[in-house]
């Protein structure tokens, strides 16, 4: 079952998670004349499913690129699909960037009305102009109204001509301050022809083109499902993985940047396995906003009946006499107090239906209340002791270097210090999650398989934890243990990870809300 | 900063063939500055007004388009109570070869065809969706009251 649904995964990635993705599906009628230039990185990817080590269930196929990768793979499109349609790489290019990457239709599109998609991507009709300025006699500019004789001018195949330094002016304008890059069009007024990369090598200075060419590689990956930025500050890699929107209820795609970041690939988010990105998302805004203040209010207070100003009863009689409005009622029957007639004190519809359904509402709300800070109690205990061990982690290395100096020992031989901080970070991540994920589960048999889990590798990660607290002299002895109680935290993390992973991929999980409206 | 060329260029052209219609007359400390007034269009709620604009040309002009409010209150669903303007040639659609006398053009015809449906005042624009006729009468109502002098 869980072999079958993996496979699904793969076959779904290696068909349309790739660069090439057009390859299995567009080649059937181009292959032939391709045959040559097969995509290197196709052959990596099926390699890599056939020689790689059995996966764990939660973990899923990515690849990790730089921006030079990214502007080659781009090159590659460009120049597959220009030969397929006749078009100059430059044209192509625009072409593509208007279909956002989908090969497919925009070939598709193409043969069926190529004037119709050169339009709309803002080409206009073909005619053949070379990239170049040139002199025109008496030419006037009408952005800037130069008229010497000699100006360079400069205009792309639809004709509005400008002087080179206006033009010039102009995409830079357009790159430095806008941040415009795929979509710029012809400076002549209503024109929507787009400026093309033959034009942008002509016109524009070379420390502008390097931000030019940033900015395509930038829209290129924005455009590409399969592709996203890593999130960490200052990152230059984007990730590919080929899991799809739409099976992010059965997977939680955690991809590891070349830069060291773990992160969701499906929300970009920190790395939060075990939990689904919906329940994630539901989670946080649960945490966020002041729901849970609104819970508490309801759960400890009622208001006024007359000015509705909310009332904490914190003793005293049932006898209300609101602070505002100097309203006088009854606590329980919310009634007004001169009705109670001689039953003073002993509300006697306190008995009836209306008093004992608002008496079910509040115990309920207490209730779910309690529920809720059970859970949201140990997830963010895990938050924090997470960023305390993140403070250790970083002490981590003055430990090192004062355990290699007091026992001799050398820089490889203290090694297991760092291994078992950044175990540690990644299980209290993990455990951290574990509570979110509780806290939506319904009450099953797996559930209980699930908290034992928990427990294990809750205890498991205090048991590591409690040994970066001793003194560093006592350090080097504990070394064996410490790297046996490492090794057992990221297994039991992935026994826990694994299970909920696969539980998730059969759906058989059982959640008290509703995971597909999230 | 001298003063582009082009910017003198187009105000020599402002001065010598004005638009019917339309003046706009540059400041003499700050020659980026104008002081405009524009017409409103006969067959319009604006009819007989004479409405005042303040321009300004920021330093990347024709790079980027031209500073325009009007100072003179003005009842239309795509004008708000700044006198800022919703219009795209004055935003995303502004073109270096558009001109002053032309963007101040596009707005007279603004003033000829308001766009209930791309709205910057909402309450001017709701009005003028649900009673066309009783938000004209207010625009003719305003022009008379702000846009129309006492000379007259």
């Amino acid at each position: 079952m869980s072999a079958d649904s993996e496979d699904e995964f793969m076959s779904g990635m290696s068909s349309e998670g790739g660069f090439e993705d057009g390859n299995e599906s567009d080649s059937v009628s181009f292959g032939e004349e391709f045959e040559d230039d097969e995509p290197a990185l196709d052959f990596g990817l099926h390699d890599k499913d056939i020689t790689s080590a059995p996966k764990k269930p939660y973990e899923v196929d990515f690849d990790v690129f730089g921006p030079r990768d990214i502007q080659k793979y781009q090159d590659k499109q460009i120049d597959e699909v220009g030969a397929i349609l006749g078009q100059p790489p430059e044209s192509t290019a625009i072409l593509l960037r208007h279909a956002r990457w989908n090969k497919e239709r925009l070939i598709e599109g193409y043969m069926d009305h190529p004037e119709d998609v050169l339009e709309k991507a803002g080409l206009g009709l073909a005619g053949a102009v070379p990239a170049k300025t040139m002199v025109v006699d008496g030419f006037v500019c009408d952005i800037c109204c130069e008229d010497e004789p000699g100006l360079e001018t400069y205009a792309m195949k639809c004709g509005h001509r400008y002087c080179a330094e206006c033009y010039r002016h102009y995409l830079s304008q357009k790159i430095r301050e806008e941040g415009e890059a795929a979509r710029i069009q012809c400076p002549g007024d209503g024109c929507s022809r787009i400026v093309d990369s033959k034009t942008l090598e002509l016109l524009v200075e070379d420390d502008l083109k390097d931000r030019y060419h940033e900015l395509l590689t930038r829209t290129y990956v924005d455009d590409k499902d399969n592709l996203k930025w890593c999130p960490a500050p200052n990152c230059i890699y984007a990730v590919e993985c080929g899991v799809k929107k739409r099976d992010l209820n059965r997977i939680v795609p955690t991809v590891r940047c070349d830069c060291g970041h773990y992160f969701c690939f499906g929300c970009t988010l920190n790395d939060h396995l075990p939990t689904p990105c919906a329940l994630v998302k539901m989670w946080l805004k649960k945490c966020e906003d002041d729901s849970e203040t609104a819970n508490w209010i309801s759960a400890n207070t009622k208001e006024c009946p007359r000015c509705n100003s909310t009332i904490e009863k914190n003793g005293g009689c049932n006898h209300m006499t609101c602070r505002k409005c100097k309203n006088e009622f009854c606590w329980i029957c919310m009634g007004v107090w001169s009705e109670h007639g001689t039953s003073w004190y002993n509300c006697n519809r306190y008995e009836e239906k209306s008093g004992s359904d608002a008496r079910d509402a509040q115990a309920k709300s207490r209730q779910s209340l309690e529920r809720y800070l059970h859970y949201y109690n140990r997830y963010a205990n895990h938050e924090q002791s997470a960023k305390l061990d993140k403070d250790i982690y970083l002490k981590t290395e003055k430990k090192m270097t004062n355990l290699q100096s007091s026992s001799g020992m050398s820089w490889i031989e203290v090694q297991f210090l760092d291994t078992a901080s950044q175990a540690l970070q990644q299980c209290r991540q993990t455990l951290k999650w574990t509570y979110a994920f509780a806290y939506y589960l319904a009450r099953n048999n797996l559930t209980e398989i699930f908290e034992d889990n928990q427990k294990d590798l809750e205890m498991a990660v205090e048991n590591l934890s409690e040994m970066f607290e001793k003194p560093t002299s006592e350090l080097a002895a504990l070394k064996v243990d410490m790297m046996d109680k490492t090794s057992y935290c990221n297994k039991r993390r992935i026994i826990l990870l694994s299970d909920t992973a696969e539980n998730l991929k059969n759906g058989s999980w059982k959640f008290n809300i509703d995971i597909n409206t999230a | 900063m001298a003063l582009p060329k082009r910017i003198i260029k187009e105000t020599e052209r402002l001065m010598a063939e004005p638009v019917p219609g339309i003046k706009a007359i540059p400041h003499e400390d700050n020659l980026r500055y104008f002081d405009v007034e524009v017409h409103g269009p006969s067959q319009s709620p604006y009819e007989n007004g004479i409405f005042k604009l303040e321009l300004f040309l920021p330093d990347d002009y024709p790079m980027t388009p031209p500073k325009i409010r009007f100072l003179t209150r003005i009842y239309h669903p795509n004008i708000d109570k700044l006198g800022r303007i919703c219009l795209d040639v004055l935003k995303s659609n502004w073109s270096p070869a558009l001109q002053i006398r032309t963007i101040l053009l596009s707005i007279q015809a603004l003033l000829g065809a308001p766009n209930p449906d791309d709205p910057l005042a909402n309450d001017v624009a709701q009005r003028w969706k649900e009673d066309e006729p009783a938000a004209i009468q207010t625009a003719r109502e305003w022009t008379r009251m702000y846009a129309v002098s006492e000379n007259r």
